[in-house]
């Protein structure tokens, strides 16, 4: 697998990675924690060097760490940017070799090999790592070793100790094991080394002797390097500022050339364009289009940009702009066809203009739905997020027009002969029906509390055409609909 | 536009349905319970797509599963908030000319200028524009005005009036209407047969 040069693997280990990161954003002297809240409890998640002086340790009741500690200052962790701020290590780590995994979840691990001599040799490069990490206000444990076991052990274990001579617990094994190792009387690595493995198989399984062999470098371990996600925003920053509509046109269909690229290269298209203008007095503001459908087309996005755009108020100029595209979605290559719409994408555009100017979700259509109560035969749905469907089936004349129930005077279970309505007195000319719908039982629906309806359309001989039903379960007629 | 369809058996000459389909390139309007039915039929019998606006506020709504002769699946609802907004979009769309067919419906009397505004959207679009509005509140920069109400026939329970009230270029006139599915067409049926 490895053609004889020996590889080397450094490994950082953040002990106070998010105790750190709060901290360079809110610096300040004194005891510090992050608290995080773990069931009904606020728990001590994070804390700095001076927190630890004072006898603090992680997983304590918050409570009982300020009554140890009065002047303790505290802030809410975030594990989810403690999680982004490590990807920007990560890529930040690249700078000194290509190969960065990440150790979740507070470190990262380097293969070096053949890379150190560009920094000027391995000890010169770890001093250089680690000062730059320092100045940037994190502490840091750097271990090295030829296999990526050793170098973690060293990081978490002491730097300079040799393997045999660490503990188990730098194996990365869980606790149980480690109590167990340690009952037994095997405590350091070398100790465990020169026991028999059968037994240890036995008792432990594979897992131990896998660690022990991947720390010796008996059993290869790879690193797996992270794909940067492709990453949609170009920025442009101009010498001198500009103010006219045709301006920032122009400077946005440059941004939107190069976006459309990048977005072709990954067979993707934007569906919601956020194009930040910079003004030469700092203040920022943001013209956001969504698009009814996935684009990469600079040629039609560009026209959709220009209501926006007018809208803006340069100030004194604009210096700078950065056009990113916000949401994106796969949209792979399609065949062309001669089926279809001549101009499918024209509607698109027009559905994403008139989005910019009432919302996305007002621009809507008709989807059918599986239910037998009329108002609930098909369903609104914003156009921009969905398809045309087919599959619309009435099993009987369905009306026109939908109102909400208005109750009409008259009793019995056929129809009356004659009626007010809005106003209007009606004679019935013919009534179909009955056809009964029963309420969904198993949905609350308060306008379906009267029970079963039986739905009669009724002609009149003044011409409208009324669907009206009767509820039987608790007599009352009511109209709910014309006929065309 | 279109000749004259005679029902099997009818023995006179029925009159022909004037001034429809609609004129391109112009605003018209429909009144009467059964506007929505007229911009329906409309749409399909000139097979194109449908563009309709509305205010979002209001209860009464179109069931899909009513429409008699259009496929559903080729209309584009618009909800709007009142009617500035609904008469922009409705601007932009028949200036825009993607869709062939804008209905929109009017809750308040338009005055002239709103009105020469869609006319002059519709000409720049090549579109056509439909105003559903309540009877009486008709814009004098329309093209036509048509009046649809439903009519009772002992055979027939399909059958519209429909009264063409005013018309900028022609006569006026009524005609007893009811859609042909097999023709896909609207045809002119004898009132007589009462």
């Amino acid at each position: 697998m490895f053609d004889g040069t020996q590889r080397r693997i450094v490994s950082l280990w953040f002990p106070r990675l998010a105790s750190d990161r709060a901290l360079r954003m809110h610096a300040q002297n004194g005891p510090f924690v992050l608290t995080l809240r773990q069931g009904s409890a606020n728990r001590v998640h994070c804390l700095n060097e001076a927190a630890e002086a004072r006898g603090l340790y992680r997983g304590m009741p918050f409570s009982d760490a300020r009554a140890y500690c009065p002047d303790l200052s505290s802030l809410q962790a975030d594990p989810q940017a403690d999680r982004r701020f490590l990807g920007l290590l990560r890529r930040w780590a690249t700078r000194w070799c290509p190969w960065v995994g990440i150790e979740t979840p507070d470190g990262l691990v380097l293969d070096i090999t053949g890379s150190s001599h560009i920094f000027g040799g391995e000890e010169v490069m770890i001093a250089a790592l680690r000062a730059r990490l320092c100045r940037a206000g994190l502490s840091v444990q750097i271990g090295t070793g030829d296999t990526r076991g050793a170098a973690w052990a060293r990081a978490h274990h002491g730097e300079d100790a040799a393997l045999e001579d660490l503990p188990v617990a730098a194996l990365r094994l869980d606790p149980e094991t480690v109590t167990s190792l340690q009952r037994m009387g095997l405590r350091s690595i070398g100790q465990l080394a020169d026991s028999p493995r059968a037994p240890l198989a036995r008792r432990f399984g594979a897992e131990l002797l896998l660690r022990l062999d991947q720390a010796l470098g008996r059993q290869a371990e790879q690193i797996g390097p992270e794909v940067d996600p492709p990453h949609y925003a170009v920025r442009m920053t101009l010498p001198e500022p500009i103010g006219l509509v045709s301006d920032v046109m122009a400077g946005t269909a440059r941004l939107l050339e190069r976006l459309c690229a990048k977005l072709k290269d990954h067979q993707a298209g934007a569906r919601i364009l956020c194009l930040s203008l910079r003004r030469v007095d700092r203040a920022a503001s943001d013209v956001e289009l969504r698009l009814a459908r996935p684009m990469r087309d600079p040629a039609r996005i560009l026209p959709l940009f220009e209501r926006g755009v007018a809208e803006v108020d340069a100030g004194f100029g604009i210096d700078q702009m950065r056009l990113e595209a916000v949401q994106v979605e796969p949209l792979p290559p399609e065949q062309v066809t001669h089926i279809g719409p001549r101009d499918p994408g024209r509607l698109d555009d027009l559905i994403t203009r008139i989005g910019t100017r009432i919302g996305l979700e007002n621009v809507q259509r008709f989807l059918p739905a599986d239910s037998h109560i009329p108002e609930r035969s098909f369903i609104l749905v914003p156009a921009a997020y969905s398809r045309p469907e087919r599959g619309w089936v009435a099993p009987r004349p369905r009306p026109l027009i939908l109102f909400p129930p208005e109750p009409v005077v008259a009793t019995g279970h056929e129809p009356p002969a004659r009626f007010r309505w809005r106003g209007m007195s009606l004679t019935v000319g013919r009534a179909t029906g009955p056809e009964r719908i029963a309420p969904e039982w198993w949905l609350q629906d308060d306008n379906w509390r009267r029970g079963l309806r039986d739905y009669w359309r009724v002609e009149t001989h003044q011409g409208r055409r009324l669907w009206m039903f009767h509820t039987p379960q608790n007599p009352g007629w009511f109209v709910q609909g014309e006929f065309a | 536009m279109l000749g004259v369809v005679n029902l099997a058996g009818a023995s006179t000459q029925l009159p022909e349905l004037t001034a429809y389909p609609p004129r391109r390139s112009r605003v018209h309007e429909a009144s009467g319970p059964l506007a929505a039915s007229f911009a329906l039929w409309t749409a399909a019998q000139v097979g194109a797509d449908l563009l309709w606006i509305r205010e979002g506020w209001r209860s009464e709504q179109l069931n899909p599963l009513g429409f008699e002769g259009f496929d559903p699946s080729r209309l584009i609802l618009i909800q709007t908030k009142d009617q500035t907004a609904t008469l922009a979009v409705a601007e932009e769309a028949l200036r825009d000319g993607a869709v062939p067919l804008v209905v929109l419906e009017l809750t308040a009397r338009i005055d002239l200028t709103a009105g020469r505004r869609l006319q002059l959207a519709a000409r720049a679009g090549g579109t056509t524009g439909l105003c559903l509005i309540a009877e009486g509140m008709g814009s004098n920069a329309a093209e036509t005005r048509w009046h649809c109400r439903p009519v009772f026939d002992p055979q027939d329970s399909t059958r519209q009036q429909w009264s063409l009230i005013k018309n900028k270029s022609g006569t006026i006139g009524a005609w007893h209407v009811r859609w042909d599915s097999k023709a896909h067409r609207v045809t002119v049926v004898s009132p007589a047969r009462e």
